[in-house]
């Protein structure tokens, strides 16, 4: 049965809260909740996202659906600990609810046999990475998966990429562990050895999606890029997500969040990223001083 | 302490003024967020109301899309009947605080008002405000209830056409649940018009006389992604009413329209109202606002826009306008307001590319001056361009108010609903049934951008054909009543 049949049958007035069912913590910034939301893990597909608002004065921000399960009716999301609002979701424990989530949101990735299909993907897009590749696996493609991050302790999702990929690798700036570099060096190596790719989906910090479509770009190579605007209500109606796909505008909202990377201006994207840092420190600031803490609920 | 102005003298005993409305003088009332329009006192109501002269055929009447009985709840303001007034309103309007507040009666039911022909109108609107105001203050009455139906419907969308096709179709005893795709109810007029022009604890009153009516609210839910109107159907809703509204903004096109610092109004708008950015940091929202603002456009929503930028401590806002003010769309009484809290206006003039710097952030829009040629499509005459009038006026914010188009998700994942190339909802216009069996609509979604009260029309006309539609459903085919 369905919520709101349920809710006309018990007399709900109101459905909005999604109690989280687990936390764990993957890095000392990364963090995975698994939440209660039966109705968006029963249609959620791998490229779509939720929006969501910690508490009553949250910001609305969006989250990528990492997994879902329709026999618990759980949904899994994964989130690095930057500003106030992802601090915040970072202090909510299991059994702690949150008031709202919404979605699924933005279309999913076409997902088809196209044959050789690399991942590439760094730090937190990592949890974005995964439920592409691990539908292009399902849908029978070879999955090459090249996974990176500053150094081995901020790798996450090792294992679960592994399960969804014929051939991993992995680098990190450092050297910690697997090629000291940048997954698009992999990249390229992988092409110079004759891998020929069919599709290439990059997905992670706007610099290193910029790096791998152009290795790939010489080749003609189709690759994708899951953006990451500000977004406000998700939907299309602010257009704060608005980013330029040869030339046009889009709203990574609606008409995204994937797009073809050798079309994506990614300079902007990096600067429209960058419009409100003072105010992020700012509230912060005021959440840490002001109020007494990030975490009131546990004080 | 608020100093409050005085309204000016009364002109004549002739009654032909209206009695004006208290507001709170221009300079106290730009730098905050409380309600500028203070409402009639019952001394001011009482002589507003005895200005009616309850006409036997009652033009007012014709130019109110949802069809209020205005002389009756006028007459029953001037014996005093204040519970029978707001009764007499919501036999036909379920949101009175809401419409006393924000539609143009000049252009509805006060432009029918024979005391319009000599003088000033009645000041309906401002009549209407003042019963809904008295029955908040004093709690909401729950109007009985009907016997239950057992026919249900979803309600796509919490604004105001949804909202009314709700709340009549609650009367009537169907079992509704309203999809809202934000995490609160009442659309743009919660997402749209700010706190100043109609407070958010307003719209919350209305929404729960909405909710006492039985209507029921599933938030978060964005139909053709959660579930798609096929699913509504086929799991168990007898109808549909779409009212997804026109809530998409639209860009200029032009360069450098992607700088930071330059907003869509919606977003402007949806951040300070629905997020409360004027209340950052206690609230999360930022917004960034800088000293010289340029609003784009001449509507209501550039109004609003440039008086909220006024209001979160802009130094000087400007809002620019392709004609003069003679063509302004927006209403003259919220001009007026803006222009007495020092916004200005530059008419003839139109954006040609915006400027930034090496961070990306705007610094100056380029104008163009225009003049007006030939009539439009539109019966206006249009904007040109004239040659070499080019200059930059410097900005460190700009806010794209040039109108939104329909929300594009529920037409393209709905299979059979017929739509026009500018993407709105075909139906017929009486009834707002559209090409699928049981799913009607109205509002923005249907007529693209209009009015709160046009909406709420088109969700009461609806709901009456739904109503029709759902009673005439063979009685077999139907689930059981559940309890």
């Amino acid at each position: 049965m369905t919520t709101y049949e349920l809710m006309s049958q018990l007399n709900i007035e109101e459905t909005n809260t999604h109690q989280i069912i687990d936390k764990q913590q993957l890095n000392p910034q990364v963090k995975m909740i698994k939440v209660h939301a039966p109705e968006i893990a029963d249609k959620a597909k791998a490229g779509q996202f939720v929006i969501l608002r910690v508490d009553e004065e949250g910001e609305r921000i969006p989250l990528t659906l990492v997994a879902w399960e329709n026999q618990t009716g759980t949904i899994t999301l994964i989130f690095q600990e930057v500003g106030l609002s992802t601090k915040k979701l970072g202090c909510l424990q299991a059994r702690d609810e949150i008031v709202n989530v919404a979605g699924p949101l933005g279309r999913a990735s076409t997902i088809k046999n196209y044959g050789l299909a690399a991942i590439v993907c760094g730090g937190v897009g990592t949890a974005a990475a995964y439920p592409i590749a691990k539908a292009l696996k399902e849908a029978g493609n070879t999955v090459v998966s090249i996974l990176g991050a500053r150094n081995e302790s901020l790798l996450i999702l090792k294992e679960e990429m592994s399960l969804v990929s014929d051939e991993l690798y992995i680098a990190t700036d450092d050297g910690s562990k697997g090629h000291k570099g940048f997954v698009s060096d992999v990249l390229r190596c992988l092409i110079s050895k004759n891998y020929q790719f069919d599709i290439v989906y990059a997905i992670g910090p706007p610099l290193m999606m910029k790096a791998t479509s152009e290795v790939t770009r010489p080749f003609g190579i189709k690759t994708m890029a899951s953006l990451n605007p500000i977004m406000v209500d998700g939907m299309g109606m602010c257009g704060a997500c608005r980013v330029s796909i040869g030339g046009a505008t889009k709203f990574a909202c609606i008409d995204g969040p994937e797009f073809d990377a050798h079309k994506t201006d990614f300079e902007e994207l990096i600067r429209r990223l960058r419009i409100y840092p003072q105010e992020e420190r700012l509230a912060l600031d005021f959440h840490e001083k002001a109020t007494g803490g990030i975490c009131k609920c546990r004080q | 302490m608020q100093t409050i102005m005085k309204p000016p003298s009364e002109r004549n005993s002739a009654q032909s003024a209206a009695v004006p409305m208290r507001k709170i003088d221009p300079q106290n009332r730009a730098h905050t967020f409380n309600e500028v329009a203070l409402g009639y006192t019952e001394e001011e109501a009482l002589r507003e109301a005895r200005r009616c002269l309850s006409c036997p055929q009652p033009r007012c009447v014709e130019g109110c899309p949802v069809g209020v009985d205005i002389p009756a709840f006028i007459r029953l303001i001037k014996d005093g009947k204040y519970d029978a007034s707001i009764r007499k309103v919501k036999e036909k309007n379920s949101l009175p605080a809401v419409c006393g507040r924000v539609c143009p009666q000049e252009q509805q039911c006060q432009n029918h008002c024979v005391r319009g022909r000599k003088g000033d109108p009645v000041s309906i609107g401002r009549l209407e405000r003042f019963v809904a105001d008295i029955e908040r203050e004093k709690g909401i009455v729950t109007p009985p209830m009907t016997k239950p139906t057992g026919r249900r419907v979803a309600i796509v969308g919490a604004g105001p056409a949804g909202l009314t096709a709700a709340a009549d179709l609650a009367k009537l005893g169907h079992r509704v649940i309203v999809f809202e795709a934000l995490h609160l109810a009442g659309g743009v007029l919660v997402y749209g018009i700010p706190e100043f022009r109609l407070p958010k604890k307003i719209v919350q009153t209305e929404v729960d006389y909405v909710k006492k009516l039985g209507v029921r609210f599933h938030y978060d839910s964005l139909i053709g992604r959660l579930f798609t109107i096929e699913e509504l159907l086929k799991e168990g809703f007898d109808a549909v009413f779409i009212g997804s509204g026109a809530g998409l903004p639209l860009f200029l096109g032009i360069p450098g329209e992607n700088l930071g610092g330059i907003y869509s109004a919606n977003e402007f708008l949806i951040r300070v109202n629905m997020m409360k950015s004027y209340r950052f940091p206690e609230f999360d929202t930022p917004i960034k606002i800088g000293e010289h603002v340029a609003v784009i456009g001449g509507g209501n929503v550039a109004i609003d826009s440039a008086r909220s930028a006024l209001r979160l401590g802009a130094k000087e806002v400007c809002i620019i306008y392709r004609r003069s003010r003679e063509e302004i769309p927006a209403r003259a009484e919220e001009l007026q307001n803006a222009e007495e809290e020092g916004v200005d206006c530059r008419f003839l003039a139109a954006p040609t590319r915006f400027i930034g710097d090496e961070q990306g952030k705007v610094t100056g829009v380029e104008l163009a001056a225009m003049e007006l040629g030939e009539p439009d499509a539109s019966g206006r005459r249009r904007p040109v361009p004239i040659k070499g009038s080019e200059f930059i006026l410097n900005v460190d914010t700009a806010i794209v108010a040039i109108g939104r188009t329909p929300n594009p998700i529920i037409q393209s994942e709905t299979q059979g609903l017929k739509t026009t190339a500018k993407g709105t909802i075909i139906a017929e216009q009486e009834t707002g049934r559209t090409s699928i069996d049981g799913v009607y609509t109205g509002g923005d979604i249907l007529t693209g951008e209009a009015t709160v009260i046009s909406a709420m029309g088109a969700g009461k006309r609806a709901a009456r054909a739904m109503h029709e539609y759902l009673l005439s459903k063979d009685q077999a085919k139907t689930l059981p009543l559940s309890s």
